[in-house]
């Protein structure tokens, strides 16, 4: 199963940097006179076509690693560079452009406009990439089409059930071809079939080249990952390689 | 992002949320018709009353029995006295001592009773000359005028108001017909066409019977010569404060009183009247601006309300749209358009409706209403800033959140 042995690991280790590289990483929420220290200085470092899972109880942390990752929050403690670069001497515009070239973020809550139908919803990154109208639709349309939702362009996120939403928000962030894909139980709300379908695209993706971190409490679906961190009370208490890394 | 881009994105916002968007666009809509038509109806009643007033006769000065400068009882209250006679009038026509005015007019004026056929109507019936319809700048409608030789045979003739005519008479031809007065009978010559009201009568409920007539036969004794009113036209717009000079200088000598203070006539003019008038309806237009005002704002604040909401609403659209790679600048644009489509569209259908409504509603309620261009110009811009303060302001603090902060606000 899980080798125990393997403490840090680097698959690709002759790649000079991580793309991905947290030091002592801490995230302190205050509301109000209320502080909450969520991540307690967190190393964390992923190579470039890597492909990781985050396991952990509910409340570990493991949603704000992913969004400090996709560079929608920021520390409070420690650095996150980003192939190579603290992304705290990044501004606004710099940080828009990662977050649209680079990386491919499904939410825990999926986070689909309700107004908009199936189509414009994973289109969106692609506005924000300045590609044309025409060639938008069409890669709207392949994406759905390779969650397997080829009948649905039309339908409002409230016609579709929740697995299906899900599948809208997986095929937004795929479309903009991200260099990483960061996915925060991408399969939460998905039966067993639609749960092959998805970890399949990831395969597939993670076979050609792409960086993918996600987020899961089912092992079953970790272990097709190559390596697995876990994490509890903010804290990393394991990092290791599964078997697929061996295969 | 390109700006096509960002008004497509904007465009599909303000359509994908119909019920919100027509909310905004009706309460901008609203408060800028409102604006048009409050302010046009106060320009419109001050436009009428002018014309109305200068309608009376222009150039023209009005004599009155008593002072208006009268403690009461000592002279009499203006009008009760009859200081002013039929000679004074008489010698303001001469064109020597009173070379600046062209027309003159007496009015000798008593309340009667006016029968014909079985129907009894009473009316202010006036005594007056041949130069009354020249000088009070009236016309007929039929028939004709007193002559000067109704005035010198003191004829039964009788010139009704086009009111009076209807009460006496009916859709019946008018001139020709028989009218008894103080048991005398006299013929109709002729009606009248309508002037409307002014200030304290009704212009068209009227009898003018020859001046000599009302003296003699209507009124009689001591009383027989005095008038009532004496209307004095100036030859022309810029004489008219010669021919008062004339007319009060004149008057004096006749009443043999040295001090102007101690006249016991009143001389007052149309021009203060217009003057008086305009006032008040500029008062009027000021009130009916601030009630417009009120609109405004008030609609100003449905439309800030639906859109301080409206964005709450969207900060996590605004979360989302940061998170998957719109700059900030791309955020404020997006919702700049959106509020301009907005102020925009319901600031013109404001004014179309606010414009059409005053060409239409004139002939429903009688009164003009005159379209202010500052008053549209003013309302719609108003309703833009309001859009763009209430819309975008908002949505510049939200695309500043970081985007997680944005997508978790509820
Ligand atoms: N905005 C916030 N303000 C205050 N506390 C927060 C906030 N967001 C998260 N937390 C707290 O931080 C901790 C970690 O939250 P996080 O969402 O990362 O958990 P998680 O591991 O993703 O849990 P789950 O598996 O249930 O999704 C939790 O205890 C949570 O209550
Ligand atoms: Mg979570």
């Amino acid at each position: 199963m899980v080798d125990p042995s393997a403490t840090r690991l680097a698959p690709e280790a002759d790649v000079a940097a991580p793309v991905i590289e947290l030091r002592g990483a801490g995230k302190t929420y205050r509301s109000g006179s209320i502080e909450f220290e969520a991540l307690k200085g967190i190393d964390l470092a992923i190579y470039e076509g890597e492909y990781v899972a985050i396991m952990g109880p509910s409340g570990s942390g493991k949603s704000t690693i992913m969004n400090v990752l996709g560079c929608l929050d920021t520390l409070t403690r420690g650095e996150y560079r980003l192939g190579g670069t603290d992304v705290n001497d990044l501004d606004e515009v710099e940080l828009a452009e990662i977050r649209n070239r680079q990386i491919g973020f499904v939410f825990q809550g999926f986070n689909l406009l309700s107004s908009l139908p199936a189509w414009r919803n994973v289109e969106l990154p692609l506005i924000y990439g300045g590609i044309p109208r025409h060639e938008r639709k069409q890669r709207a349309e392949q994406a759905l089409d390779r969650v397997g939702l080829g009948d649905r362009f039309e339908n409002r996120p409230g016609e579709l059930s929740g697995g299906q939403q899900q599948r809208v928000a997986v095929a937004r962030a795929l479309v903009g071809e991200p260099t990483m894909i960061l996915a925060d139980e991408p399969t939460g709300n998905l039966d067993s079939v639609s749960t092959q379908d998805v970890l399949e695209l990831f395969d597939e993706l993670h076979a050609r080249g792409r960086t993918i971190v996600l987020i899961t409490h089912e092992l079953e679906v970790a272990q097709r990952a190559a390596r697995i961190v876990w994490v509890r009370d903010g804290e990393v208490i394991r990092d290791e390689l599964t078997e697929a890394a061996a295969a | 992002m390109s700006w096509l881009e960002s008004f497509r994105t904007s465009w599909s916002a303000v359509y994908s949320h119909a019920l919100r968007s027509t909310l905004t666009v009706l309460g901008i809509l609203i408060g800028i018709a409102a604006v048009i038509l409050t302010v046009g109806l106060g320009l419109g009643t001050q436009k009428d009353v002018s014309a109305q007033i200068s309608s009376l006769g222009s150039n023209l000065l009005i004599v009155a029995p008593g002072s208006s400068t009268d403690t009461a009882g000592v002279r009499g209250g203006f009008g009760s006295s009859s200081t002013l006679t039929i000679a004074d009038a008489e010698a303001l026509e001469s064109s020597v001592n009173a070379p600046d005015i062209s027309g003159v007019a007496a009015e000798k004026t008593t309340s009667l009773s006016l029968e014909a056929n079985d129907t009894n109507w009473t009316t202010s019936v006036t005594g007056t000359t041949t130069s009354w319809l020249d000088v009070r700048a009236r016309t007929l409608s039929t028939g004709e005028f007193i002559s000067a030789d109704d005035e010198e045979t003191s004829a039964l003739v009788v010139v009704l108001g086009s009111e009076t005519a209807d009460e006496l008479f009916g859709t019946q031809r008018v001139v020709g017909q028989s009218v008894v007065i103080s048991d005398k009978t006299f013929q109709v010559i002729g009606v009248l066409d309508s002037a409307g009201s002014d200030s304290s009568s009704n212009l068209d409920d009227v009898a003018i019977v020859p001046f000599s007539t009302a003296a003699s036969v209507l009124v009689g004794g001591t009383e027989s010569s005095a008038v009532s009113t004496i209307y004095l036209q100036a030859s022309s717009d810029g004489q008219l404060s010669a021919a008062y000079q004339e007319a009060q200088t004149l008057l004096l000598n006749l009443h043999s009183i040295g001090d102007s203070t101690a006249a016991d006539f009143t001389i007052s003019s149309q021009d203060a009247l217009v003057s008086t008038a305009t006032a008040v309806y500029a008062t009027l237009t000021i009130l009916l601006t601030g009630v417009a005002a009120l609109s405004l704002l008030v609609g100003g604040i449905g439309v800030m309300n639906i859109m301080l909401v409206s964005v709450s609403e969207r900060t996590r659209e605004i979360g989302l749209r940061k998170a998957l790679g719109a700059p900030p600048g791309a955020i404020r644009r997006q919702f700049l358009i959106e509020a301009a489509i907005l102020g925009l569209s319901g600031g013109l259908l404001g004014a179309l409706l606010g414009v059409t409504a005053a060409l239409v509603l004139p002939g429903v309620i009688g009164s003009s209403i005159v379209v202010s261009p500052a008053a549209v110009g003013l309302s719609i811009g108003v309703a833009i800033v309001i859009g763009i303060s209430f819309g975008v302001y908002p949505a510049t603090r939200a695309a500043r959140l970081a985007p997680i902060d944005a997508l978790r606000s509820e």
